[in-house]
């Protein structure tokens, strides 16, 4: 049992079911990050466990209490919203106690809490002024703030950065982060960026179509995705998805992969069970970063490939420049250090970082595991 | 809006713009003729009037129309001026504004916040409701008029307008609130507001501006409106309107034309007035919901 | 929100209060507007007349509606009424909107000036029109003392023209409210569009032709809807500018029905026509609402 149960939660719209058996425990003090793209049914989700949709079948439990039917105020939530829903005729004191009016806490009370989260979110002098007056960053803590006077149980957050430019974006996050870290607080929170999603969560449930695609740390989710799905979201750029044909050489798994020229290079895997599917076609996944040039490869790694191949596009982006070929018929980026020397139109000799490579099932899409 | 007003694309000569001017003052004069005449014909003696001086300022200068008019022209048996008219008008305008206004803020506040099956629907009903020719009612309402025993009353006349205001008011009030941000609806749930509390702490704060526009317009209606008045008022509450057309069309004595277009300023006085201080409101909060491209 | 069985109190009562309060206006809105229509439609099928009376006579009612020469005239000039309002009132609202769009010094002072006569009664609009136009007092009289003598315009007097003398006044009273939703439109159009017409040598003619005025079609809908629905409802302007008179020269649909229920006790008849008035603004505003509405879903 955990703090927060999603137990085979499902929500339609008349005939239409667009979330399809939810399951997803959360612990006490847990981060949890909703991600997918837009429609994927992520938002209704977290609506659902504020009370704010029904819950067609299944259960949503808080602290083991369901809390199927129960009005969004009684379940001891509380919400950040994308426009942060700030109630513009009242001040932002007003805005910060009005849950608290509302839950009938007498006035001298309500102003203590008021005082504690302003200090904590440093808006003590924001007080009186009204969310027209605010810039979008100061609308944000006092959002924050909203939710935090409340002391829940559970802290739901929807998109609650999308709003922002892209400095004070990171700057929130940083935030957020320090947050969850200082109060240890459980926390729901829904993004459709993966980078946000990466940072902030201590599990990630990526998620498609209504169906939760994967279910897992960061890490898990960026190492070893369980369908082409989660690996083409996550991560940025996207991971390389390369169709390929498995050829066992020397009693050893090789990913064939067709060259610009048409020529094949011979990529080793670092997973036995992969021997299975010799002469079979597969979808060899490669992340940006672990295609770098010689000097530039990953010294841990056990399994460092190489393979020439033509340069068609360098991007120099500052930190790192992307280099773009062609490989199995498709546009592959790569990205190398910025001091890489490379040109369009030169055949470069690439090192690929093979213990880092996955395969995936061409018809199901999923991947391919031990 | 404001950066299209701001810059134009479009560049004119300067002959078109002179004749543009022109058509422009031409049709200006056009709208403000019968006002003039109204106006300077209610200041002077009936002989001016009759000697074919109607387009001419006033050569004597006198209230006396306006007197008349206001406090002792024959209407209907007695000789009361509109005077008694005008209470009846109020008496039926201002309940009906507010009330109708109410409801229909109320209706707006649940057709798109608390929306539930075949809510479009019940709203379409309502909206066709305020196109309907009044001629189809008239007769089954001065039945129920009499049923209930409002017939002939003030009271009547402002349930009707009530009745048959509800479809604008409500048009006016949904259209503001389906883009009032459903967030903070929302948020106010978390926070525990009830229905009524949502509405009356977090909505009708911001809801001036549509609310101006509510008012106005049943302000100018229901003030404005003849055919209720003239079909189920009897001689003690019929509103201004109605007592005007009897002394405009009263066959019997001379024709005061001079009383008549005093009576008509009369009349048309408080519209004006409203109009004249809140106009640029109505235009202002009509632009901010209902009117889109 | 639909209720679930096992919902809080909280819960349910949010479920309920929203279809409470819009009760009492639905109740209204069902027996005053579609009860009654109802009824006046059932007794456009009886032999009604002081009161409302329910022996059943079938389609008599329209049958001796169709063959009154009252009616013809009130549809007659109901024709030449309506399609001379709109057209004209769409002309001088859009000219006037284009105009005063092109960035006029003392717009603030023009625009309410347009704008105000729909502030005012039909029956005051009537009145001042009603002696501005009488040949005795009017505008011929002033002409006469003026000096010409041979000037004539007794149009509210005479059986053939007293119609459009009704045309001017609603004209008058409307246009400038035709003219403020073409400006709307006119001010929502993106003026990028314009510059790129500009840039691709569009005259000022051409610019309005091809480029403006196709992308105001929804500000012409409306125009259209509105002013065809107050054109059929038009009945106290008529009252009072000339009693629809002379003779029955000036007699509309509304003003028709009104007094053949209240005044010549003929109440099926009156039935039977407010029934026809009301078919044909339901033929234009259906469509018009049924678009509206999907569109706003």
């Amino acid at each position: 049992m955990g703090f927060l149960d999603i137990d085979n939660a499902t929500k339609s719209y008349g005939s239409v079911e667009v979330l399809h058996k939810v399951d997803i425990s959360v612990q006490e003090g847990e981060f949890l990050v909703l991600v997918g793209p837009s429609g994927c049914g992520k938002s209704t989700l977290l609506n659902m466990i504020a009370g704010l949709e029904d819950i067609t079948s299944g259960e949503i439990r808080i602290k083991d209490q369901v809390m199927n039917g129960v009005h969004p105020s009684n379940r001891n939530i509380a919400m950040v919203f994308q426009s942060y829903a700030l109630y513009p005729n009242m001040t932002v004191g007003q805005n910060i106690t009005f849950g608290l009016e509302m839950h009938g806490v007498p006035k001298p009370e309500r102003e203590k809490a008021m005082t504690e989260v302003a200090n904590l979110l440093q808006i003590e002098q924001l007080l009186d002024r009204k969310p027209g007056q605010l810039s979008g960053g100061q609308r944000q803590r006092v959002a924050m703030g909203r939710a935090l006077v409340r002391e829940p149980d559970v802290f739901l957050f929807d998109e609650p950065l999308s709003n922002l430019d892209a400095k004070l974006r990171v700057d929130m996050r940083t935030e957020i982060k320090k947050l969850h870290q200082n109060l240890g607080t459980t926390i729901v929170y829904v993004t459709h960026d993966q980078i946000e999603a990466m940072t902030l969560s201590s599990r990630i449930a990526v998620m498609n179509g209504g169906y939760v695609q994967q279910l897992g740390t960061p890490q898990e989710i960026y190492d070893t995705p369980a369908n082409i799905f989660v690996a083409t979201f996550m991560g940025s750029p996207a991971m390389n998805v390369v169709p390929a044909k498995v050829a066992v050489l020397n009693g050893r798994p090789h990913a064939e992969v067709a060259l610009h020229d048409g020529s094949v290079a011979q990529l080793p895997f670092s997973q036995d069970n992969l021997s299975a599917w010799d002469g079979r076609e597969i979808l060899l996944g490669i992340r940006p970063e672990t295609i770098t040039d010689m000097d530039g490869a990953d010294r841990k790694s056990s399994n460092i490939a190489s393979m020439t191949n033509r340069i068609v596009v360098t991007e120099p982006a500052g930190s790192d420049t992307f280099v773009s070929m062609t490989l199995g018929g498709q546009d592959v980026i790569a990205r190398m250090r910025s001091d890489a020397e490379v040109a369009p139109g030169q055949d470069f000799p690439f090192a690929v970082n093979m213990e880092k490579a996955v395969a995936f099932d061409p018809e199901s899409e999923m991947r391919i595991t031990p | 809006m404001s950066q299209a007003t701001q810059d134009t694309a479009i560049r004119t000569g300067r002959v078109t713009r002179t004749l543009i001017y022109l058509v422009l003052l031409l049709f200006g004069l056009f709208y403000l003729l019968p006002l003039y005449v109204m106006l300077v014909n209610s200041v002077k003696p009936l002989e001016e009037i009759t000697g074919g001086g109607m387009m001419n300022l006033p050569q004597v200068f006198t209230l006396e129309p306006w007197l008349k008019a206001w406090s002792s022209a024959q209407i209907g048996v007695d000789p009361t001026g509109l005077k008694p008219y005008f209470w009846n008008s109020i008496k039926m305008v201002v309940p009906a504004v507010i009330v109708s206004t109410i409801l229909g803020a109320l209706n707006g506040y649940v057709l798109t916040k608390w929306r539930f099956k075949y809510d479009t629907i019940l709203f379409g009903l309502m909206l066709f409701a305020c196109f309907i020719p009044f001629q189809i009612v008239l007769i089954p309402m001065a039945r129920m008029l009499g049923i209930i025993g409002l017939a002939g009353t003030t009271w009547g006349l402002a349930l009707v307008h009530v009745v048959y205001g509800i479809g604008f008011t409500t048009l006016y009030f949904r259209n503001y609130y389906a883009v009032f941000p459903t967030e903070l609806i929302r948020a106010a749930q978390i926070d525990g507001a009830g229905f009524f509390q949502i509405f009356w702490r977090i909505l009708l704060p911001s809801s001036g501006p549509i609310a101006v526009v509510s008012i106005i317009w049943q302000f100018t209606n229901i003030w404005n409106d003849f055919l209720f008045g003239a079909s189920f008022a009897d001689a003690n509450s019929q509103p201004m309107t109605v007592a005007l057309n009897n002394l405009v069309q009263s066959s019997t004595g001379v024709k005061e034309y001079n009383v008549h277009f005093a009576g008509a300023i009369l009349a048309a006085m408080p519209t004006l007035l409203v109009y004249i201080v809140a106009g640029r409101y109505f235009v202002r909060g009509l632009m901010a919901g209902s009117v889109k491209g | 929100m639909a209720a679930s069985a096992d919902a809080d109190f909280k819960t349910r009562l949010q479920n309920w209060i929203p279809k409470l309060v819009l009760s009492p206006s639905l109740a209204m809105m069902l027996v005053f507007v579609y009860g009654f229509i109802l009824f006046s439609v059932y007794l456009s099928f009886t032999d009604s007349r002081i009161l409302p009376s329910f022996g059943w006579v079938g389609w008599e009612n329209y049958d001796k509606l169709w063959r009154l020469s009252h009616w013809e005239t009130s549809l007659i000039n109901m024709g030449i009424f309506a399609s001379l309002y709109i057209v004209i009132c769409t002309c001088i609202g859009l000219g006037l909107a284009i105009f005063l769009d092109q960035k006029i010094r003392g717009e603030g002072l023009l625009r309410p000036i347009y704008l105000y006569p729909m502030a005012l009664s039909f029956i005051v609009t009537g009145t001042a029109w009603k002696w501005f136009l009488d040949p005795g007092i009017g505008l011929e009289n002033v002409m006469h003392t003026w000096g010409w003598t041979s000037f004539e315009f007794d149009w509210i007097k005479n059986r053939d023209y007293a119609i459009y003398t009704v045309v001017l006044a609603a004209v008058w009273q409307t246009s400038g409210f035709v003219m403020a939703m073409f400006l709307a439109g006119l001010r929502g159009i993106d003026n990028e569009i314009l510059r790129a017409a500009q840039m691709d040598g569009a005259s000022n003619w051409n610019l309005y032709r091809r480029i403006i005025i196709p992308q105001l079609r929804p500000a012409f809908l409306s125009a259209f809807v509105i002013l065809s629905h107050l054109a059929i409802k038009t009945f106290d302007l008529v009252i009072a500018l000339t009693g629809g008179g002379p003779g029955r020269a000036t007699e509309l649909p509304a003003t028709f029905m009104y007094s053949y229920t209240f005044t010549r006790n003929q109440m099926g008849i009156g039935a039977a026509s407010a029934t026809i008035m009301l078919m044909t603004i339901a033929a234009i505003m259906i469509p018009y609402l049924y678009a509206e509405l999907r569109e706003k879903r």
